[in-house]
């Protein structure tokens, strides 16, 4: 089922003020294509839940309209839209077992749809051996571990078949081991139903690893949607740059000159742009160490961190971090010659931003 | 040296609570003890024995037999049973709205009734009194039970404990296509059955005790509750001086709470640390 | 969709409304116009004047008088003995482990009774007959004191058994409180103070009676307020006639008031209603003034 949300606009009354508006979704317009795993991304606070809330129904829009498919669902209580969604703590019945917890959505069933109790359980065993709990139906939610629970609450989501599937934060509540695995059994999940999902994030790896789309916002405005690597190689504006990857991206003062791209005094590179001041975004794996390079930085040391070898140095415009951080391979031979290493870039993986609305620049 | 401090010591605390236990438990002794002799026999000990020569239970006979006890008994048990469950709807209802439900004024009245739970049950129980006259509702049930029906503080407690329960569950089952009331009945409540069955029994002991309030609406017999009852037999039941009957009728009476107590005593304690207090 | 909620909520709440306010707001609009309805019948349900007679007449009514008086008497005499009772009760609890629960639910016990049917038993217990002067004049026989009689006798010794009863009925609560404070300080502060070598009665005016003050405060402002309202357990002891009996209290002259064979006089109890509540009023506030004070010390 494809999702379309048209000029979507939620505002609240702010709790600490109330002559305050705070618009937590501002103006969404922007079609989710049938079948594909969603990752809805940005830091916390910029209105992710709010969004995922607007397409399950819990809260009613303030503008715009909702479309599943092509039916208008704006006004549609949560029950008649054909969603489910998985919540961040799971939001398990407590005093039920797992199979009560997955066959409750069903006994609301009214009407045509009304299920016998056979047909119920039966349909609580199916969804339930999908995300592989069904040895585990008479136990209370108590009894689970957290990525057991994490998967009856997907299976509860489930057992309606559903045409939408939304997942608040699925990932959150677990260690990091357990993350990995439940990440890759979410894609799995996806995969073998075909179910529209949408999930949220504020972790970036998360949702570059497994996602089809990836739509990265902050404060209630959508910055970016794309494949996820596609948005990570093209990123529109500085912003989502730098909330992609990790390490982090390395951002400097730079300058344009005369079609010419500078960091201080270091001619890095061409620009056709107009002579203007930039910001210069840098990603670890774009230094390429060079005795010639025309980047110079004063070495601090190398951290090596499993299979990466990072080259730790400082350079007075870079505004990001205090050091500058390149990953380079770990055969490559460091020259530092008076305490400086000299790097060339590798196309690609800088990216120019201008200093008044910090978008990109094409170089 | 400090050992035997420390002995001494232990042994004077334990001394004293017993003490202490005993001049608890000893009006219950003498109840029962009282209960069991025989009219003659009690009224022949100048000196009170702490022992019954010859025990008898003719006096709880006798307390069923010529004053209306099992009446007393019937009419408590009614007006408790029907006080508490309209209550706890009534409650339950109002609570639900006050923890979950978003409408206008809801601050506000929620406000006002905290501040009602300061006014105490003597202000208004003059109006209450001469609204029940005015309705001819005195000596019936109903009078005796609608000014009982609400407790504010009790509203306050199970909101309280409702809106502990999770956002998240609340949103879950909207998606999951309940309706507020099927939320209420077969998610909150369960979840709340412990703080429920708490108020349950509070409210019962309070109504297994009601004096004032039934004493002012009813003056005919057969709508005394057992405190009016027990009143009643000592001014005028048994030709007054039977006091062996008395007490048989009192230990019938107490009988009930206790028992509750015995069974639930870790709950009742727990519900009146956390919130109760007496009248 | 918001006001399909709007009226949902004040369905729910519906119930709750009409009971809270047909039997306690109009109510308490409806004292305060009593109160001063002067000349109130209460079988044609007229009046002849709008005025503070009926606070004067009350105000001049020796039985009101004396029930302030034996009021006043039980709050002075038995909230601080009963807070300092159950505080030593309550230490001594919490310092064994043996037989504690055992202990704990035993005090509890009267708090569950019918204080009417136990009060009964008091009578019995002190009351001197034709027959028997009692087992409590046994006791004072014992020690060479003369019978006395606690029920229908002297003021003092009424009054004696009135605070006693109520301190019996009292004292559960109180205990439970004050246990499950001393319970839940920390045992750190304890195992400090006994590194830094503190005598046990200097941890205890240091350390555990800062740290459960808030509770004794709390004790002791419910104790007046519930002392204040004293009743039934009066009527359990000497009937229902307290104001020929000499004992009755401001509640028991609001009762009296309005029903009985003193009773009809809604305007009255109204009025000594009124006053009974700007009394504990009164005191709760100077009450949560002192502890505030304490409390900043």
């Amino acid at each position: 089922m494809k999702i379309v949300l048209e000029h979507l606009t939620k505002q609240f009354i702010s709790r600490h003020d109330a002559n305050e508006i705070v618009t937590a979704v501002n103006d969404f317009d922007f079609e989710i294509p049938d079948g594909k795993l969603v990752g809805l991304l940005g830091p916390s606070g910029c209105g992710k839940s709010t969004t995922l809330n607007l397409i399950c129904g819990l809260e009613v829009p303030t503008e715009g309209k909702i479309y599943f498919g092509d039916l208008d669902v704006t006004n549609l209580p949560p029950e008649n839209r054909g969603v489910g969604m998985v919540f961040q703590n799971y939001a398990l019945y407590p005093h039920f077992t797992v199979r009560q917890n997955i066959v409750f959505p069903l006994e609301n069933l009214k009407g045509e749809e009304k299920m016998t109790r056979e047909q119920m359980n039966e349909k609580a065993m199916e969804v339930a051996k999908l995300v592989q709990i069904d040895t585990l139906m008479e136990r209370k939610p108590s009894e689970l571990s957290g990525g057991q629970q994490q998967r009856v609450a997907i299976a509860r989501a489930l057992v309606k078949t559903p045409g939408v599937l939304l997942l608040d934060e699925p990932l959150s509540n677990l260690d990091a081991r357990l993350r990995l695995q439940t990440r890759e059994q979410i894609r799995r999940i996806q995969k073998e139903t075909g179910i529209t999902t949408i999930f949220v994030t504020h972790d970036q790896e998360e949702a570059m690893s497994i996602s089809d789309l990836i739509i990265v916002m902050k404060d209630g405005v959508m910055q970016q949607m794309g494949e996820p690597q596609d948005v990570y190689n093209h990123p529109v504006n500085l912003f989502v740059a730098k909330f992609l990857g990790t390490p982090a991206i390395n951002v400097f003062d730079g300058e344009i000159k005369n079609k010419k791209l500078y960091i201080g005094d270091d001619c890095i590179g061409k620009c056709d742009a107009d002579d203007q001041e930039v910001y210069v975004g840098i990603r670890p794996e774009g230094f390429i160490p060079s005795e010639k390079g025309s980047l110079k930085c004063r070495f601090d040391r190398i951290e090596t961190t499993g299979r990466d070898t990072s080259v730790v140095c400082h350079n007075e415009h870079c505004i990001s971090d205090e050091d500058v951080r390149a990953i380079v391979d770990s055969d490559e031979k460091i020259v530092h010659k008076d305490g400086i290493t000299r790097f060339d870039l590798r196309k690609g993986k800088y990216h120019i931003f201008s200093k008044k609305d910090e978008k990109v620049i094409d170089a | 040296m400090k050992n035997r401090a420390k002995i001494t010591k232990n042994a004077f605390i334990y001394l004293c609570l017993t003490l202490w236990a005993v001049i608890v438990l000893f009006p219950f002794y003498w109840m029962l003890l009282s209960s069991i002799k025989s009219y003659s026999s009690y009224n022949r000990e100048y000196t009170p024995k702490f022992y019954a020569t010859s025990p008898t239970l003719s006096n709880y006979a006798d307390a069923f037999t010529s004053v209306p006890l099992s009446r007393y008994l019937l009419n408590t048990l009614i007006f408790t049973v029907i006080t508490t469950a309209v209550m706890l709807i009534v409650i339950t209802l109002a609570a639900f709205a006050f923890a979950r439900l978003d409408f206008a004024g809801k601050d506000l009245v929620f406000t006002l009734f905290l501040a009602l739970m300061m006014i105490p049950n003597e202000l208004v129980i003059i109006t209450n009194y001469v609204t029940i006259t005015d309705l001819n509702l005195r000596n019936t049930f109903t009078g005796l039970i609608l000014p009982s029906v609400t407790s504010v503080f009790y509203i306050y407690l199970l909101k309280e404990n409702f809106a502990q329960v999770g956002d998240d569950l609340y949103k879950a089952a909207k998606v999951d296509g309940t309706s507020d009331m099927r939320y209420l009945l077969k998610v909150l409540i369960p979840i709340c059955r412990p703080t429920m069955i708490t108020i349950v029994i509070l409210k019962v002991i309070e109504c297994w005790n009601s004096f004032v309030w039934p004493r002012l609406v009813t003056d005919k017999q057969d709508h005394f509750l057992v405190s009016n009852g027990i009143q009643e037999i000592r001014e005028s039941g048994f030709g007054r001086e039977n006091i062996p009957a008395m007490m048989a009728a009192v230990v019938i009476i107490s009988l009930p709470l206790i028992i509750l107590f015995l069974v639930f005593h870790k709950k009742i304690m727990e519900g009146v640390a956390t919130g109760g207090t007496k009248g | 969709m918001h006001n399909k909620n709007n009226l949902k909520g004040w369905l729910y709440l519906l119930p709750a409304l009409v009971f809270v306010g047909v039997f306690m707001v109009y109510p308490l609009i409806d004292v305060m116009v009593y109160s001063v309805e002067e000349g109130y019948n209460f079988a044609s349900q007229s009046y002849n004047g709008v005025g503070l007679y009926n606070y004067s007449y009350v105000l001049h009514d020796p039985y009101f008088l004396q029930a302030i008086k034996n009021t006043f008497i039980l709050v002075m005499i038995t909230v601080p003995l009963s807070t300092t009772i159950a505080l030593l009760i309550s230490l001594a609890l919490n310092s064994i482990s043996k037989l504690k629960d055992l202990f704990q639910t035993i005090f509890f016990l009267p708090y569950v009774t019918n204080t009417l049917a136990v009060g009964l038993v008091f009578m019995i217990l002190f009351k001197k007959t034709a027959y028997s002067d009692g087992l409590i004049n046994m006791f004072v026989n014992l020690f060479g004191g003369r019978s006395i009689d606690f029920i229908t006798g002297s003021y003092s010794a009424k009054m004696f058994v009135m605070c006693l009863y109520t301190i019996w009925v009292v004292l559960p609560f109180k205990i439970l409180i004050l246990t499950s404070a001393l319970a839940s300080v920390p045992k750190v502060y304890y195992s400090a103070a006994e590194v830094d070598g503190t005598g046990s009665f200097r941890t205890f005016y240091k350390i555990t009676l800062p740290m459960i003050s808030p509770m004794i405060f709390y004790l002791v402002i419910t104790g007046f307020i519930g002392a204040f309202k004293a009743y039934s357990d009066e009527v359990a002891l000497f009937g229902t006639d307290l104001n020929s009996a000499g004992m009755n209290t401001i509640v028991g002259y609001i009762y009296d008031m309005l029903y009985g064979n003193s009773g009809g006089y809604p305007s009255f109890a109204s009025a000594a209603a009124i006053i009974l509540f700007a009394i504990v009023l009164t005191i709760t506030v100077i009450n949560l003034m002192v502890s505030r004070k304490v409390a900043v010390k």
